[in-house]
């Protein structure tokens, strides 16, 4: 709405009309808590709470804003993406949550990119369409995942509007006296058959899984892909590779045309019983070489199930960046640096992009502070680390806290215990003192760090610290921890 | 005692040993032509190693001795020298993540060069591990992993054969027990442990240059060898051992690097 959008902490609704009523259709978070709700008629809202803002709402325009957001999520997450109007998008993440660490992390990744937008979100992966818009809009938990056979137990619980009945439907199970979903799945069919009509029984069994139940994606505006029907459905995975083989080079064709690379391509593969496989390869930089989307795409052909055969197959481009013409090859150039973004390509695809990285230095003197993690084939930074002291081989992921005994206050313990074992300190170097962080937060604007690094009797080599300067009970508890250990 | 405590054949029956050691790859097939090696530039490790160095294209194994079974800090900084010293990018597999990058660093192995691998399983470890090899415009692959059966390295090793890569396997067990496992024969042409040592006493109050025993329990076509060295330089290069009173840790300028550019080299036309 731009600057026309109302203050975040006013009473919003937005109205429209129900045959010849206006009755609010939705109402934001301080409304909400003010006790409005959808469906009061406008009279009433504005008799109940004067100071409500009230707008027209925007039915199609809110379509639309819908439709791109799936399309951003069709880029970003999974292949398969539907619009779920009013308020829903619906991913199908089968074989695209490993790209973003499992399904916990990928559903923590789409809220908060949500919530940086401004948009609140909630979030449900289960094993059916039904069983995920019942969990993600009725369930408890702003993010859920239901592991597979268990969406039963996990639905029993929530209200019957979750199944997507029509409202007179609702109304005459509450009637009934049946109001959770539970119950509802106890009753016998037959009855309610009689009674509301076959839709019960046909989304119960959606929600359960027992029911196929398509979703029909959305699809970018002038896509780059290439299909291929089959008058005969396939379902040998030699076949199906040697299919890729014939749809990858015109695909890279039409992307050369264009000037562009490919960053995701999905393989749709639909099945004769009308559900659809997918495949997705993500790579680090645009690609359009024929020979490397096809070792990539193969790689994959072991995760889908054929079924009863694939009659149709789709290679879409879902995110493509432009790319120029370079040189492969030149007998002047001094033998290069091999090329591994393809390993890097493929690497990534078996356990996940942000599974693949390198370290670089961060200007901090803690030292659990002092790299970041940065995507493999990311630009050199010409910076290293500063080479004034030895660091451990191995930095334990958090600092272990040992019992030693030293001298105060600066010199390296006589004796320390860790893990039950008691070692004798037979030299040392140090104190190395690290200050803590002022700008990181107030606990740190006085703490101190003293390390030594400490070899014991039998020759290893640890890095302990003392929390603290040994002088001043500001700077630290006193204790000993260790925090790495020495090659 | 000159800090070496290996036992040495009689130098007269090299030749006649090497001519047979030819003829015996000959056999295996294995050679067409000669296989680049990475020297270590130490004489005595290199004297015993068939080829002179650590064999490029070939599988080799390291673990720990002792408490470093566990944490692999000696037996990855010694890997990582190795790493070092080789071109190009070196990619390093782990199933938990606890590398210290700037240790790295200061054995020569630089953080621009390692793309580490975070593989959720030993079975992932190892498919990367393969993967990386057969690629072969990697400098070293080195991945951490438990156990590792005949089978798994027998393809290991196929894969760093056929691409003419540096494979590393280091072996890191989650308890103590499991250092038992090392024991079992694997397909690598090398096996290394590495255990601390006492640093040599300084005239002052610190740590010396740390050392290490390197033990070369198994090597294809070689003799099984017992060596004491200084750990790896800024250059991942180590020193040997000198025992001598009082002789401060000298970083080892052994060679002028020439040699590992020269592998470089042959590496990249290959």
């Amino acid at each position: 709405m731009g600057a026309d959008a109302p203050a975040p902490e006013a009473a919003l609704a937005l109205v429209g009309r129900a045959g010849r009523r206006r009755v609010v259709r939705s109402v934001d978070l301080v409304a909400r808590k003010a006790g409005l709700c959808p469906g009061t008629p406008v009279a009433k809202a504005q008799a109940l709470y004067p100071d409500l803002t009230i707008m027209d709402a925007d039915p199609q325009g809110d379509r639309e804003g819908l439709e791109k957001l799936a399309l951003w999520f069709q880029r970003r997450m999974a292949p398969v993406v539907a619009v779920d109007p009013p308020d829903g998008i619906v991913l199908d993440t089968t074989g695209a949550d490993h790209l973003h660490g499992g399904e916990q992390a990928m559903l923590a990744a789409m809220v908060l990119r949500l919530r940086r937008t401004g948009v609140t979100a909630k979030a449900a992966v289960a094993d059916s369409l039904g069983a995920a818009h019942a969990l993600a809009r009725y369930g408890r938990a702003r993010m859920l995942v239901v592991p597979p056979g268990e969406a039963a137990a996990a639905m029993a619980d929530l209200p019957i509007a979750a199944l997507r009945l029509p409202d007179d439907i609702v109304d005459g199970l509450h009637a009934l006296g049946v109001s959770r979903i539970g119950p509802l799945a106890g009753m016998p069919r037959a009855p309610l058959a009689l009674r509301f009509g076959p839709e019960v029984a046909r989304r119960l069994d959606q929600a359960f899984g027992r029911v196929a139940e398509a979703i029909v994606p959305i699809r970018p505006v002038e896509p780059v892909e290439v299909s291929r029907n089959f008058a005969e459905p396939i379902g040998a995975a030699e076949t199906i590779a040697r299919m890729i083989g014939t749809l990858v080079p015109p695909l890279c064709q039409l992307l050369e045309e264009r000037g562009q690379g490919g960053r995701c391509f999905d393989l749709l593969l639909h099945r004769v019983d009308s559900r659809a496989e997918a495949i997705r390869i993500a790579t680090a930089q645009p690609v359009r070489a024929a020979g490397r989307l096809i070792r990539l795409l193969c790689e994959k052909i072991e995760t889908i199930d054929p079924g009863f055969g694939i009659e149709r197959m789709v290679l879409t481009v879902s995110w493509a960046e432009p790319m120029g013409v370079r040189q492969a090859m030149s007998l002047l150039d001094e033998a290069d640096e091999p090329d591994v973004s393809g390993l890097i390509d493929s690497l990534a695809n078996r356990v996940g992009t942000q599974a693949l990285y390198r370290f670089m230095p961060v200007e901090s003197d803690m030292p659990e502070r002092s790299f970041c993690r940065v995507p493999a084939l990311a630009p050199d930074e010409a910076k290293d680390w500063p080479d004034h002291w030895p660091r451990p081989m191995r930095l334990l992921p958090r600092p272990e806290p040992v019992h030693a005994m030293a001298e105060l206050p600066d010199q390296p313990p006589i004796f320390f215990i860790w893990r039950g074992v008691r070692r004798k300190v037979r030299c040392a170097d140090g104190p190395e003192r690290v200050f803590g962080e002022w700008w990181k937060g107030d606990a740190e604007l006085t703490t101190a760090r003293d390390y030594f690094r400490v070899e014991d009797t039998s020759g290893e080599r640890f890095w302990i610290y003392r929390a603290g300067d040994g002088e001043h009970g500001e700077t630290g508890s006193q204790g000993w921890f260790l925090h790495g250990i020495f090659g | 005692m000159d800090g070496l405590s290996c036992h040495m054949p009689a130098s007269e029956s090299r030749p006649a040993l090497e001519v047979l050691r030819e003829q015996i790859s000959r056999l295996g097939g294995r050679s067409g032509r000669r296989r680049a090696v990475l020297p270590f530039g130490l004489d005595e490790i290199d004297s015993r190693l068939p080829g002179g160095g650590l064999m490029l294209g070939a599988l080799h194994e390291v673990a720990g001795g002792g408490c470093d079974a566990l944490h692999a800090a000696a037996a990855g900084q010694f890997a990582a020298g190795i790493a070092g010293r080789t071109r190009g990018k070196v990619l390093w597999i782990v199933s938990r993540q606890d590398v210290f990058a700037p240790a790295l660093m200061q054995v020569g192995l630089s953080g621009r060069r390692v793309i580490y691998v975070e593989a959720r399983s030993d079975v992932d470890v190892l498919a990367c591990f393969e993967e990386g090899l057969r690629h072969g415009g990697l400098g070293a692959v080195v991945a951490e992993v438990a156990r590792l059966s005949m089978t798994a390295s027998r393809r290991l090793q196929l894969a760093a054969e056929t691409s003419g890569a540096l494979g590393i396997a280091l072996r890191r067990w989650r308890r103590p027990t499991g250092a038992a496992d090392f024991g079992q024969s694997t397909a690598s042409v090398t096996r290394w442990r590495v255990s601390v040592l006492p640093s040599v006493a300084l005239p002052v109050p610190g740590v010396g240059r740390p050392r290490w025993r390197l033990e070369l329990i198994r090597a294809r076509a070689g003799d099984e060898a017992i060596f004491e060295v200084e750990a790896c330089d800024g250059q991942g290069r180590l020193a040997q051992s000198g025992l001598v009173e009082n002789r401060l840790a000298l970083p080892a300028v052994l060679a002028d690097g020439s040699d590992q550019e020269a592998v470089g080299r042959r590496r990249a036309r290959a």
